[in-house]
């Protein structure tokens, strides 16, 4: 923190001085402002998809398959350029991955959202409330990640069978409990601090000192946590979108892309598998390479 | 409502027990005094002697596995112990009002003062949120605190130390409090500015009329700033009374040795005069006096519980009272 900061504090809006800092502190690493470059650049991409992709891979109609797995820059019959090629169905490969980042990023946020929001109540409830409760929840926990994430999601879609909800709530059902965890332990350290027994002593109300006092300080490591759960879930999707299990064909996901080319990787059509495969790869590094320097900058013990 | 009469504050044989997997520890065991409206009470005694667990037990801040298990707390004539937590809720930080020991803990990090003052006020009373600010703005300049408009909207990193202590102190004083209770607020402090915030409490309890409960290891900032001193040795008030009479010549053995401890009332040059031996652990006190082992007027008498030995507005908790009448 720069001598004068405190000077400059008084002077604007106490909202944007704090952004400013962490904004100075967050730029210190370029790599991480690499990746925040690309992440955004990536989400852009993703939410204007319909209007910047070449074609619009769910309509069938547009598709023909004589153009079925041309080689990168070819031309269509009707003068398009496939830059990225088309994979088995004639789908221009790079409007596919536009929407399949769409769908990867729409699945791994939305899933991230509910499981911290859902996983981070119960881990400060269960810190909060202790006892019986807590021994229950954190023991089922335990439970819950013992089993192999993949294989939880797996028997959960094999129930509820696909759709984009359903995937979500598989992702859900194997995420909330590292929220819940780190909730917890966050909550229960927090909890002891002496601000909120002075919050207690100004007759604050429970639910107030819970969510305005505790929940605050909990959340850089909750906001670590959710960064990285959030890449991996985009990764469990694309895994199991790549065994077929998870997405429905007509709305390809990254992992489903990659699991169309596969078939043809050895005959040397590289470009149906590797072209997703790569923008599934930049997707998850940028969320991990972001999500690491928020938990440096963030974390309160260290600059400030 | 309270008759003229009833005290502000009056604790009678309060009694704290904390289950350990040792077993259940007294931390305060039969503690009584009243304080009385405006009247400033120095509550003294060593770490764990259970001072502060006094304090948080009039507040109903026991948390489990601790709990009042004996005793009477009235405020203004009510009953507070057995009360539920919605009833103590509503008295604490408008009625009665509580500073902690270490400011640097005390302010939420991740909140402006502003918000934490505001919601405070918010807490206890309907006004807006314009009223409740300039009330912030009012108790922050109380406090001696520069440009409070400013300062106000800054974060508890933002301040030093003493000026945190201060932002506490001015919380504590949104509601004007009838008794604040103050656990140890200037232990963490600088000995300058220590004198600057016990000066400036001293003043302002002058000015709102509230009764204070100073909570304190240190005999020398009692004697500069309470009227009446109670000294607790292992979870009892083993003597109380006036601030000059007991400083001046005390009755308890325990009260005498923590004078003797001042290295400002020793010889230059002579070894520190010091109480032998330790603290014993809570859950192991010896029957009888807990002073006895350490004791040097101890006989064999001290075995047996200690009488209590009052005077005109004293006490005190012993067989064997250095000049009690």
């Amino acid at each position: 923190m720069p001598p004068n900061s405190a000077a400059t504090a008084a002077q604007a809006p106490a909202a944007e001085s704090r952004f400013a800092r962490f904004a100075a502190e967050y730029a210190r690493s370029r790599l991480a402002l690499a990746a925040l470059v690309a992440l955004v650049l990536i989400v852009l991409l993703a939410l204007l998809a319909p209007w910047i992709a070449p074609q619009n891979p769910y309509d069938l109609a547009t598709l023909d398959l004589l153009d079925a797995r041309l080689p990168p820059g070819s031309h269509a019959a009707n003068g398009m350029t496939y830059w990225l090629g088309t994979d088995g169905q004639g789908r221009d490969m790079l409007s596919a991955i536009l929407y399949g980042l769409r769908v990867s990023l729409y699945v791994g946020l939305a899933s991230g959202a509910i499981a911290l929001t859902v996983g981070s109540l119960i881990g400060v409830l269960a810190a909060f409330t202790g006892g019986r409760f807590e021994q229950f929840v954190m023991r089922v926990v335990d439970v819950q990640l013992g089993f192999p994430a993949i294989l939880v999601a797996l028997i959960l879609l094999a129930v509820l069978g696909k759709g984009v909800d359903k995937i979500i709530i598989a992702l859900v059902t194997v995420q909330w409990a590292y929220y819940a965890r780190t909730a917890r332990s966050a909550a229960l350290v927090e909890r002891n601090k002496e601000y909120i027994e002075a919050a207690r002593g100004l007759g604050l109300s429970r639910a107030r000192i819970v969510l305005r006092h505790l929940l605050p300080n909990a959340l850089p490591p909750l906001i670590v946590v959710g960064t990285v759960q959030v890449a991996h879930a985009i990764a469990l999707e694309a895994t199991l979108s790549f065994l077929g299990l998870g997405l429905p064909t007509t709305e390809p996901s990254l992992g489903l892309l990659i699991a169309n080319g596969y078939e043809y990787l050895m005959s040397g059509k590289y470009w149906i598998s590797v072209y997703p495969g790569v923008a599934l790869l930049a997707t998850i590094l940028s969320i991990n390479l972001v999500g690491d320097q928020l938990r440096d900058v963030l974390n309160p013990r260290l600059a400030r | 409502m309270s008759t003229p009469a009833a005290p502000l504050l009056e604790v009678r044989d309060l009694a704290t027990e904390f289950a350990t997997r040792e077993g259940t520890v007294r931390a305060v065991d039969g503690v009584s005094f009243t304080l009385e409206r405006g009247q400033i009470l120095g509550l003294v005694g060593e770490s764990g002697s259970g001072k502060s667990v006094t304090g948080f037990s009039i507040l109903g801040l026991i948390d489990p596995p601790g709990r009042v298990v004996a005793g009477s707390v009235r405020f203004d004539g009510q009953e507070l112990v057995g009360r539920t937590e919605r009833e103590l809720r509503s008295l604490r930080g408008r009625r009665i009002a509580m500073i902690f020991q270490d400011p640097m803990m005390t302010l939420n990090p991740v909140l402006s003062v502003e918000t934490q003052m505001i919601e405070t006020v918010l807490a206890h009373e309907r006004v807006t949120r314009a009223a409740a600010r300039a009330r912030a703005v009012a108790a922050l300049a109380q406090v001696g605190i520069a440009s409070p408009e400013e300062r106000l909207r800054q974060y508890p990193h933002q301040f030093s130390g003493g000026m945190r202590q201060r932002v506490a102190i001015a919380i504590a004083l949104l509601h004007r409090p009838e008794l604040i209770i103050a656990d140890e607020p200037t232990t963490a402090l600088d000995v300058t500015v220590q004198g600057q915030i016990l000066a400036q409490m001293q003043a302002l309890v002058r000015e709102t009329g509230s009764a204070l409960m100073w909570i304190t290891h240190d005999l020398a900032v009692v004697a500069g700033l309470a009227q009446r001193v109670a000294v607790m040795y292992a979870g009892r008030i083993v003597e109380q009374g006036p601030v000059g009479a007991v400083l001046d010549a005390p009755w308890h053995p325990y009260t005498r040795g923590l004078l003797d401890s001042v290295p400002a009332n020793n010889v230059r040059g002579v070894p520190l005069r010091q109480i032998a031996g330790m603290t014993p652990a809570p859950g192991q006190l010896p029957a009888g006096c807990a002073f006895r082992p350490r004791c040097p007027r101890a006989d064999a008498r001290c075995i047996e519980e200690p009488p209590l030995v009052a005077g005109p507005a004293r006490s005190a908790l012993c067989h064997h009272p250095l000049e009690a009448a």
